[in-house]
């Protein structure tokens, strides 16, 4: 009866996205994520996957952010800048 | 564009396109921004709508054409152990019959692409793909209309109506109302999932037009302060689960984790067995109740809806108090203007019709419910998981006297520090926190 466990990669493939060139995500400083912060909650607590450890940094994968704004409130260094995807640009739901 | 509006409206959402409607209708200027591509492209609901609210802003929204998936005759609440769980139900005919449309499922994408739809036949301009990014203020410190992410893009307007939603960057970097703080949302993370309507017919015991809700709480958040559910559509499943934010961050769990947990219980995978995933999204739920209700209008504005935080999370009602707060928004907006008074004395009959409504009544009356679901986690976690036990034990047949198994369930629960009497004050204190 169960099925395989979907991968977040496959999720957000199922998602309608109008992707900007620019992001509307930015760390305001970078340094700080790696350097200051404790538990850095946006590695996990974000639905999207949108902030991923690399070796020295933390990007942001905007392209699939699903627009909740949980880690611009959760950040506990309030280090993320975060405004809307210009207009129709970002996710757009299917069924909602 | 340098246009003057009477209304500029923030959000083309339940509570912003109920205020276009009245609003429109009563002949008043109004235009409404909207950020996504087509109303309803950022929204996200379970989603049940309540028809009463819809037929007071739209008598006739069957007539015209209201894309209803299912109408809700049954609902279901769940309290789950890892393994197995608990179920209640209740079905009435007469949510099939007199009380029809009482609660009914919408997909939101169709749902206020429709609603808009509506406003704009009666008269409202709604713009899409427009990011409202500040406020335009008078000499005397007065909202007084909006300034839009496009060229040009300043709308001058004699009353603001804020309906964007809770989560807004615009209340942020302007502070009509306060960032909530982590503790004061829930994050929930939703899949629709494809399954044929005859499907869904047998798998739920209903007919075609009918539905089922199920509300579902315990072991599936992990101690964390949440809930789950699952609505029945046409022809798919919306699968939701959620859980306040602050915990999120403190257990270290992964939303998308969860819902694929969730998916495995021997309770729901039956039911979306061979089901197809077409989209997940997420979102956020106002979390914080009354006493976390902003200022809800001021001189030149109003806060209708989410963006006011007017979340009812005892009975997870939302959008029947955006569309009501919406409403009210939009009759004390043509009060204001007809006595040509914008200022937050002449919008001043929007506080009172919510006071007197059952948006800030049901609020108020639960307004303790939140801090007893925060601080009782052992509901998310021992307790469910000892209730399962204790059903386990008591019906599995195996020589065992029932009395014996009695006692083993209560050292059990003694062992789990769940004294009769810890559960009685845990009763006592929920009660307390919804009377």
């Amino acid at each position: 009866m169960t099925t395989k466990p979907m991968k977040i990669e496959d999720k957000l493939f199922l998602d309608r996205f109008k992707v900007d060139t620019e992001s509307h995500l930015r760390l305001v400083d970078g340094e700080k994520c790696v350097k200051e912060c404790e538990g850095q909650p946006c590695l996990y607590l974000c639905p999207a996957n949108v902030y991923r450890l690399e070796v020295d940094r933390i990007s942001v994968n905007y392209e699939g952010c699903l627009e909740c704004g949980s880690c611009r409130i959760a950040c506990p260094l309030l280090n993320i800048e975060w405004r809307f995807p210009k207009g129709g640009f970002g996710i757009a739901h299917k069924f909602g | 564009m340098k246009e003057t509006f009477d209304v500029a409206i923030v959000g083309a959402g339940p509570a912003g396109i109920s205020a276009a409607c009245i609003l429109a209708e009563a002949g008043i200027k109004t235009i409404v921004f909207e950020r996504g591509e087509y109303p309803g492209a950022k929204n996200l609901s379970g989603a049940v709508l309540y028809g009463h609210n819809l037929a007071q802003v739209l008598p006739d929204y069957i007539e015209r054409g209201c894309p209803v998936e299912r109408n809700i005759v049954e609902s279901r609440i769940w309290y789950l152990s890892k393994d197995g769980g608990y179920s209640i139900g209740y079905r009435d005919r007469i949510f099939a019959g007199e009380r029809k449309f009482n609660a009914v499922t919408v997909g939101r994408a169709k749902f206020d692409r429709w609603f808009a739809e509506q406003a704009r036949k009666k008269g409202a301009l709604v713009v899409p793909a427009t990011v409202v990014v500040d406020l335009l203020r008078n000499e005397r410190g007065w909202v007084a209309g909006v300034v839009t992410g496009r060229a040009d893009g300043e709308v001058q307007a004699k009353v603001t109506l804020f309906a964007d939603g809770i989560n807004s960057p615009l209340a942020r970097k302007t502070g009509f109302r306060a960032e909530p703080k982590p503790e004061q949302v829930s994050l929930a993370v939703k899949e629709c999932i494809e399954l044929p309507a005859e499907v869904i017919d047998q798998r739920f015991n209903v007919g075609r037009e009918e539905g089922v809700t199920a509300e579902i709480l315990g072991e599936i958040t992990e101690g964390m302060d949440g809930i789950a559910v699952l609505y029945t559509n046409r022809s798919s499943l919306s699968l939701a689960i959620g859980a306040n934010l602050a915990d999120f961050r403190d257990h270290k769990k992964k939303p998308y984790e969860l819902i694929e947990q969730l998916k495995q219980h021997p309770m729901l995978a039956p039911l979306i067995a061979g089901g197809k995933s077409l989209e997940y999204i997420a979102h956020w739920l106002p979390e914080g109740g009354y006493d976390a209700i902003p200022k809800l209008y001021g001189d030149g504005y109003l806060i209708a809806g989410d963006s006011a935080l007017l979340f009812n999370a005892l009975h997870r009602e939302g959008n029947n108090l955006a569309m009501a707060s919406g409403k009210m928004a939009a009759e004390a907006i043509i009060e204001a203007l007809k006595r040509d008074d914008c200022s937050r004395r002449g919008l001043a009959g929007y506080g009172d019709r919510l006071a007197d409504s059952f948006v800030l009544k049901d609020m108020k009356k639960y307004r303790r419910f939140g801090k007893f679901r925060y601080e009782h986690k052992e509901l998310y976690g021992p307790l469910p998981h000892l209730a399962g036990e204790a059903a386990r034990e008591m019906l599995t047949v195996n020589g065992v006297s029932k009395k014996q198994k009695q006692k083993l369930i209560m050292q059990h629960l003694r062992q789990g520090k769940f004294g009769l009497l810890r559960l009685a004050r845990l009763a006592w204190q929920g009660w307390r926190s919804v009377k």
